[in-house]
């Protein structure tokens, strides 16, 4: 467990080491809660309220889609990640080190997003929905982390960083985390959400923080979305290993 | 016989259609300092990743402290080198070994340890931000972090300059001469000759040759004779000649004859030295002899 612990904290000092990915993570959700969020909600706490979810889950499927992905198909590029397997540890602590790092970059992304909510908007939470909504962004966060291991894993590099940015913007439009609450939404957005991930996503972190009422496809789809990359995500991840480590 | 630390037995490893060590049988005993020497490709580098539990064999087994490489309990007793353009650019040095250290029950001194390798006023340094001297330096210091029994290093001196490489030499001989065992693999053939006792040439995924040293050189069985002289005959037995400036070298395998050859030619000549052909000739007949070999037994 501690060298879990002592992988998790190296490979975090690596990321913050460079500013820029953590600036990225973080600025980006936080700009587009100045600019989509904060203008628009006006003295409106539901709304505001719905709006903050929606960046909260906006924020963890960048951090996850980016660090996973792009961070992965790096390290394997990398001599130094099979140099680590010859230390006496096996492969699950850097692994599972990986993931706590993550988790640790999310909550660094999220802290704006919560600031800005709590400062600039009428958004309101009662302290149990406070700690709901940030187990249901966490719980939401799962799809985007094997999304992320899947293609870094499954990709080069070069092409991690591209499908990473392929794949984060349409879904996180078309799931409507930019359109408001969910009934403003414009049409099209309305009938392709639920079978978006991030969809199924901040319907937890609503249904954790407001009186929403979820949409069954939504949560049923991201079980879907759970399953499938699930799957995709081991298969990319014993293919690696058996090219690199058999 | 010393204790077996590591070893191959008929073990083969292929990487799809292509065979990379081929039924290789080959045991590394407690306090040698073991040269692996081959061209590019030979197997050198997926002999050294079965003994570090990268790879698995296709078939035979391979031995590590009594177990299995694959055994993170024994890969406690070895230290591997690192490529140094690897190493992570963002953390500190200290850290890095920190780092590393946290996976070894028993890790060395890390100020003793940098030290050893000159890096002791770099401790805080990024290690983006270090030559790539001071990289390879760091690199090798890494395979020693764990106290190991057993240390592999792989091109330990590419890119140094003489100085530096002198010091890295001298500890790794210091490593040797407090009875730790190691296995090195060099492009550089000088390296391999000063420091290896046990030399073991790889071909095409197979043993060519394993012996000390001077086995080595005198399994090729030619000499060289150097003498300064203004003009030769032509001399029976002469296998080649080199001219570097007055001085001329001829290859014979039998020193011996050539001198008498030479005393009775009656011509003039003078600081007659014979020595032993050095590694890396015997290394380029020995490779030569076998690429031709190989050759001739797919034509036929």
């Amino acid at each position: 467990m501690s060298l879990v612990l002592t992988h998790a904290r190296y490979q975090f000092l690596e990321t913050v080491r460079v500013p820029i990915a953590v600036i990225g993570s973080s600025i980006f959700p936080a700009m587009s809660m100045l600019f989509f969020v904060v203008p628009f909600t006006g003295n409106d706490p539901v709304a505001a309220t719905y709006a903050t979810g929606a960046m909260l889950v906006f924020a963890v499927m960048s951090a996850c889609l980016f660090t996973y992905g792009i961070g992965v198909a790096e390290d394997r590029a990398q001599p130094w990640d099979p140099y680590l397997r010859t230390l006496p540890a096996g492969p699950l602590a850097r692994f599972a080190g990986r993931i706590l790092s993550v988790i640790a970059i999310m909550a660094i992304a999220i802290v704006p997003v919560l600031l800005i909510a709590a400062f600039l908007t009428e958004a309101m939470v009662t302290p149990a929905q406070l700690l709901l909504g940030l187990a249901a962004v966490l719980l939401g966060s799962i799809p985007f982390t094997l999304i992320g291991l899947f293609i870094g894993y499954a990709l080069p590099s070069k092409a991690a960083v591209v499908v990473a940015q392929v794949v984060f913007f349409p879904m996180a439009v078309g799931a409507g985390l930019l359109t408001g609450p969910p009934a403003g939404a414009p049409e099209f957005i309305q009938i392709i959400a639920p079978y978006l991930p991030a969809r199924g996503a901040v319907e937890l972190v609503w249904v954790a923080s407001t009186d929403f009422a979820p949409n069954v496809l939504s949560l049923v789809m991201l079980g879907v979305w759970v399953v499938v990359f699930g799957a995709l995500a081991v298969w990319a991840y014993r293919r690696d290993e058996g090219r690199r480590f058999s | 016989m010393a204790e077996i630390l590591a070893r191959t037995i008929e073990v083969t490893r292929k990487y799809s259609a292509v065979t990379a060590l081929d039924r290789v049988s080959i045991d590394i005993h407690a306090g040698e300092l073991v040269g692996l020497l081959g061209p590019n490709g030979a197997g050198k580098s997926t002999l050294v990743n079965l003994f570090a539990g990268l790879r698995r064999p296709t078939s035979g087994t391979v031995e590590l402290l009594g177990g299995s490489p694959l055994d993170p309990v024994r890969r406690r007793g070895i230290g591997v080198t690192p490529q140094e353009t690897g190493l992570p650019p963002t953390l500190r040095v200290g850290e890095c070994v920190d780092f590393v250290a946290a996976h070894f029950p028993a890790a060395v001194d890390r100020g003793a340890l940098l030290e050893r390798f000159g890096l002791d006023d770099l401790v805080r340094r990024q290690i983006g931000g270090l030559s790539g001297g001071q990289k390879r330096r760091l690199a090798v210091a890494l395979a020693f972090v764990g106290d190991p029994r057993l240390v592999f290093l792989d091109e330990p001196t590419t890119g140094l300059d003489v100085g530096a490489r002198r010091a890295l030499w001298d500890g790794i001989r210091q490593f040797h001469a407090e009875g730790g065992t190691v296995v090195i693999t060099s492009h550089y053939l000088e390296e391999i000759e000063a420091l290896a006792e046990r030399v073991v040439v790889i071909g095409e995924g197979r043993v060519l040759t394993d012996g000390t040293m001077d086995e080595i050189r005198g399994l090729v069985g030619i000499r060289r004779v150097t003498l300064t002289s203004a003009e030769l005959p032509d001399l029976p037995g002469v296998l080649g000649v080199e001219h570097d400036g007055s001085r001329t070298h001829l290859l014979t395998v039998d020193a011996d004859a050539l001198v008498r050859e030479l005393v009775l030619a009656d011509v003039p000549f003078s600081d007659l030295e014979i020595r032993p052909t050095s590694l890396e000739e015997a290394f380029l007949t020995i490779t030569a002899r076998e690429t031709i070999t190989a050759r001739e037994s797919q034509t036929a």
